[in-house]
C-alpha cells in the first residue's frame, strides 16, 4: 500500500512540471534507444560480414597467386613467372591428407563477342566441376563444366548470367558459339549460371569477387589453347607473365583441421605462417616467396568475431556515455526538485516523514522517469530495422546519388535487434536512475526538518 | 489530572560560527490534558526554539521532556519521526499543505506515514473534514480554497492522528480578522471537545482564548499564569 501511495504521488508530483518531467524522460529514452539501435546495427554489420565470408566457405583454404611488387622484377626479362604452379598442386594434392578436393583456377581477361555485335569484356575462369559447387553458383540453364569436358578438353563454356544477357539479347545462347577475338578460338555455350552478388574481397584481391563477367572454360581446355603467358601492353612496351594458376580452392575434411592443414599448406608452398617462430628447421623452406597468399576463411571468422566484439564494445562505450547524459540529466532536475520542494520536505517531516520516507519518495519519482524512458527507448530499440529501411527507402527516393556513393556495407546493412540488448538496456536505464536519483534522494532526506520548514 | 506531556529543566544551547547561544536555559511546566496554552515572548526570547523542541523536531541539550509517560529528549532521528507521526498534530502559520494532494489526502498524510492508509482511515478523514465544514470540498486542492479553509484542513490534518496535543505555531498569523475568529473559534470547540492546545503566538487578542498563558524571556519562563478572563467564544 505504501509503494502504491508513494507511486502515485511521485506520478502526481512528476506531473507538476510535465515539460521538465517529459525532458529528463527524452534523455534516457535516447540513452536507451542507442544502445538497442548501435548494438543492433553493429549486428548487423557484424553479421553480414560473417554471412560473406561463410560464403567462402568455412572448410575451404584458398591460395591465390599474388603479382609481385613491380620493383621486384624491374629489369627481369622475358615473362615474369609468379603464383602458384601445377607442380604446386600436384604436391599439396599428393602430399597432405587431409585434403578432401582441390580445385585449381586460372583467370584471365579477355574480350568475347558473339556474331557481329560489340565485344563485352570477360573474365575467362579455367576451372573444374567442383568450381560451382566450391563458390556456391547455381545453373540457370543448360550445364555446368563436367568432368568429360576436362577430360576430353573441349572448347565449352558457361556463361554468367549478365554476360549472357549482354551477349544475347534475343537469342538463347545455349548451343551457340561465342568468339576470342586475341586467339581466334570459339567456345561453345553449353550453360548459363545464376545471377549471384559480389562477395567480401578474398585474399590478394582488394576488389569484391564479381561474377557476373565469368566465363567458365574447362581448365584443361585453357591450358592447352591459351597457355600460361600472358601479355599485357603498358604504354609502348610489353609485359609478358607466366601464371600458371590463380588459385587452388582446397576443401578440407572438416573443420576441425582446417587450422593445422593451413599450417603445412603455407610450409609446403615455403611461406612462414605469421604465428611461427623464425627459425632454421629442416626442410625444404622456400625463402621470401611473397608472389602467393594463402587465405582461411576460417581464419577470418575468427577475426571477424574479434572485430564484431571491438565493434560491440565500442558501441556500447557510446551509448553507454548517452546513458550516462541522461542520467545526469535525471541528478539535475532531481537536484532542482529537492531544492523547489523542500518546504514540502519539511513538511513531511514535520507531520512524521522518516528519512527512509523521503528517500524512497524521491527515488521513486527518478525511477519513474527513468523506467518511462526506458520503455520508450525499448519500443523504439525494437522498431530500428523497420526505421532504417524506410530511412534508407527515403534517401534513395530523396538523394539517390548520396546512397549510390556509400559503401555497401551501409548501403545494405540490415540492423538485427539483440534480444539480450533489450533487457539489458532497460536494466541500466533503471539503474541509472537509481544511481543519479540516490544523491538528491538522500539531499533531500538529510536536510534539518527546522531549516526546511523555514524555506520559502 | 493525566499530562500530555510534562517539561522539565529543558535546556538548548547552540553553536552558532562559534558562538555559544543559550536558547533555553532550563524551562519547567507541565501540559495537563485539555489544556489550552498560549506561549508567548518577544523574538529572541526562545519561543521558537521550544516550539520546535515540542515538536519533537529537535532534541534538547538537557532536561527531559516526556510524552505521556515517554522520555523523547533523547530520541534519535527515526523514533522522533514516528513520534511525530503517532502523536502529534501541528498547525502552521502558511497552512502548509501539500499541494499535490486533495483536502482527504492531505489530511490522511499522518497516517500515511504511520502505514496505516485504508478505507477506515479514509472515512475517517472525511469525517474529520466534515468536522471542519469542508465536507463539500473533499477533493478539491489546496490552490482552490481560501486561505481560512486551508487552516481548516491543517486542524483536520493535525487531528487525525489523535495527538496528545495539537501545536499550533502563530496559526492565525496569515488570516484577516473575520477568519481569525473563525479559526480560534474551531480551536475552542476543540478544546471544549478535550483536545490538549499549545499555541505559539505573539498577539494578544489571539492569546486571550487560551485558559493559561506562559511567557518566555531570555530562554527562561518570565510569567505561567492562569487566564482569569478566558475570552468566551462570542
Amino acid at each position: 500500500m505504501f509503494w502504491i501511495r508513494t507511486f502515485i504521488l511521485g506520478i502526481k508530483s512528476l506531473l507538476i512540471h510535465p515539460m521538465r518531467s517529459s525532458l529528463t524522460v527524452l534523455g534516457i529514452f535516447i540513452g536507451v534507444a542507442s544502445v538497442i539501435w548501435l548494438v543492433a546495427i553493429g549486428e548487423g554489420i557484424s553479421q553480414q560480414a560473417q554471412r560473406q565470408i561463410e560464403g567462402l566457405g568455412a572448410e575451404n583454404i584458398i591460395i591465390r597467386s599474388i603479382k609481385p611488387p613491380s620493383e621486384m622484377t624491374a629489369g627481369f626479362r622475358g615473362a615474369i613467372p609468379y603464383g602458384v604452379t601445377r607442380d604446386d598442386f600436384d604436391t599439396l594434392v599428393a602430399t597432405i591428407p587431409t585434403i578432401k578436393s582441390a580445385l585449381p583456377i586460372r583467370e584471365i581477361r579477355r574480350r568475347i563477342s558473339y556474331g557481329p555485335r560489340d565485344p563485352a569484356d570477360g573474365r575467362l575462369v579455367g576451372c573444374t566441376p567442383d568450381y560451382r559447387e566450391v563458390t556456391m553458383l547455381q545453373v540457370d540453364e543448360g550445364r555446368f563444366i563436367e568432368p568429360s569436358d576436362i577430360a576430353n578438353k573441349k572448347s565449352h563454356c558457361v556463361l554468367a548470367a549478365e554476360l549472357a544477357a549482354s551477349l544475347f539479347p534475343y537469342e538463347d545462347p545455349i548451343g551457340k558459339s561465342v568468339y576470342l577475338a586475341e586467339h581466334k578460338l570459339f567456345f561453345l555455350v553449353v550453360g548459363v549460371m545464376k545471377r549471384r552478388g559480389p562477395t567480401a574481397a578474398i585474399g590478394g584481391s582488394l576488389a569484391a569477387q564479381d561474377f557476373s563477367q565469368d566465363v567458365y572454360v574447362p581448365i584443361t581446355t585453357l591450358e592447352q589453347l591459351i597457355g600460361d603467358f600472358v601479355i599485357r601492353r603498358t604504354g609502348s612496351t610489353f609485359e609478358t607473365e607466366k601464371v600458371e594458376l590463380n588459385q587452388i580452392t582446397l576443401r578440407i575434411d572438416g573443420i576441425k583441421n582446417v587450422r593445422s592443414t593451413a599450417k603445412l599448406v603455407r610450409r609446403t608452398l615455403g611461406l612462414r605462417a605469421e604465428d611461427e617462430e623464425e627459425e632454421d628447421e629442416a626442410g625444404p623452406v622456400r625463402r621470401g616467396r611473397n608472389d602467393v597468399a594463402v587465405v582461411v576463411p576460417e581464419e577470418l571468422l575468427e577475426q571477424a568475431r574479434v572485430t564484431r566484439l571491438m565493434f560491440m564494445v565500442l558501441m556500447g562505450l557510446i551509448a553507454a556515455i548517452s546513458l550516462l547524459v541522461g542520467g545526469i540529466g535525471i541528478m539535475n532536475i532531481m537536484l532542482a526538485t529537492v531544492t523547489e520542494r523542500t518546504k514540502e520536505i519539511g513538511v513531511r517531516r514535520a507531520l512524521g516523514a522518516t528519512r527512509f520516507h523521503i528517500i524512497a519518495q524521491f527515488l521513486i519519482e527518478t525511477i519513474s522517469l527513468s523506467v518511462v524512458g526506458g520503455l520508450c527507448g525499448v519500443i523504439a530499440g525494437v522498431f530500428c530495422p523497420m526505421v532504417v529501411r524506410n530511412l534508407r527507402m527515403f534517401v534513395d527516393h530523396m538523394w539517390p546519388d548520396i546512397l549510390a556513393k556509400m559503401p555497401a556495407v551501409i548501403q545494405d546493412v540490415t540492423p538485427i535487434v539483440v534480444r539480450d540488448s533489450i533487457p539489458v538496456a532497460f536494466g541500466i536505464s533503471v539503474a541509472v536512475g537509481v544511481l543519479f536519483g540516490i544523491y538528491p534522494a538522500i539531499r533531500a532526506a538529510y536536510m534539518d526538518p527546522i531549516e526546511a520548514l523555514r524555506h520559502e | 489530572m493525566n499530562l500530555s506531556a510534562r517539561i522539565n529543566e529543558l535546556t538548548k544551547i547552540y553553536e552558532l560560527k562559534g558562538e555559544t547561544v543559550h536558547a533555553l536555559r532550563g524551562v519547567t511546566f507541565d501540559v495537563p490534558e485539555g489544556d489550552y496554552i498560549a506561549i508567548m515572548g518577544p523574538s529572541g526570547s526562545g519561543k521558537s526554539t521550544l516550539l520546535n523542541l515540542l515538536g519533537c523536531l529537535d532534541r534538547p541539550t538537557a532536561g527531559s521532556f516526556y510524552l505521556g509517560d515517554t522520555n523523547v529528549a533523547q530520541m534519535n532521528d527515526y523514533e522522533l519521526s514516528r513520534i511525530r507521526a503517532t502523536r502529534l498534530g501541528f498547525v502552521f502559520q502558511s497552512y502548509n499543505l501539500i499541494p499535490q494532494l486533495s483536502v482527504v489526502e492531505n489530511i490522511e498524510v499522518p497516517l500515511y506515514y504511520q502505514g496505516k492508509v485504508n478505507s477506515k482511515s479514509r472515512r475517517r478523514c472525511v469525517e474529520l473534514a466534515a468536522m471542519v465544514g469542508l465536507e463539500d470540498r473533499l477533493n478539491h486542492r489546496p490552490t482552490q480554497l481560501s486561505g481560512g479553509q486551508q487552516q481548516r484542513v491543517a486542524i483536520a490534518r493535525s487531528l487525525v492522528n489523535d495527538p496528545y496535543f495539537i501545536l499550533a505555531d502563530e496559526a492565525t498569523g496569515n488570516l484577516d480578522s473575520v477568519t481569525t475568529d473563525e479559526i480560534l473559534q474551531l480551536f475552542n470547540r476543540l478544546n471544549d471537545e478535550g483536545r490538549t492546545i499549545v499555541m505559539v503566538t505573539h498577539e494578544d487578542e489571539v492569546a486571550a482564548h487560551a485558559k493559561r498563558i506562559i511567557r518566555l524571556r531570555d530562554g527562561l519562563i518570565q510569567t505561567d499564569e492562569r487566564c482569569s478572563g478566558f475570552a468566551p467564544s462570542s
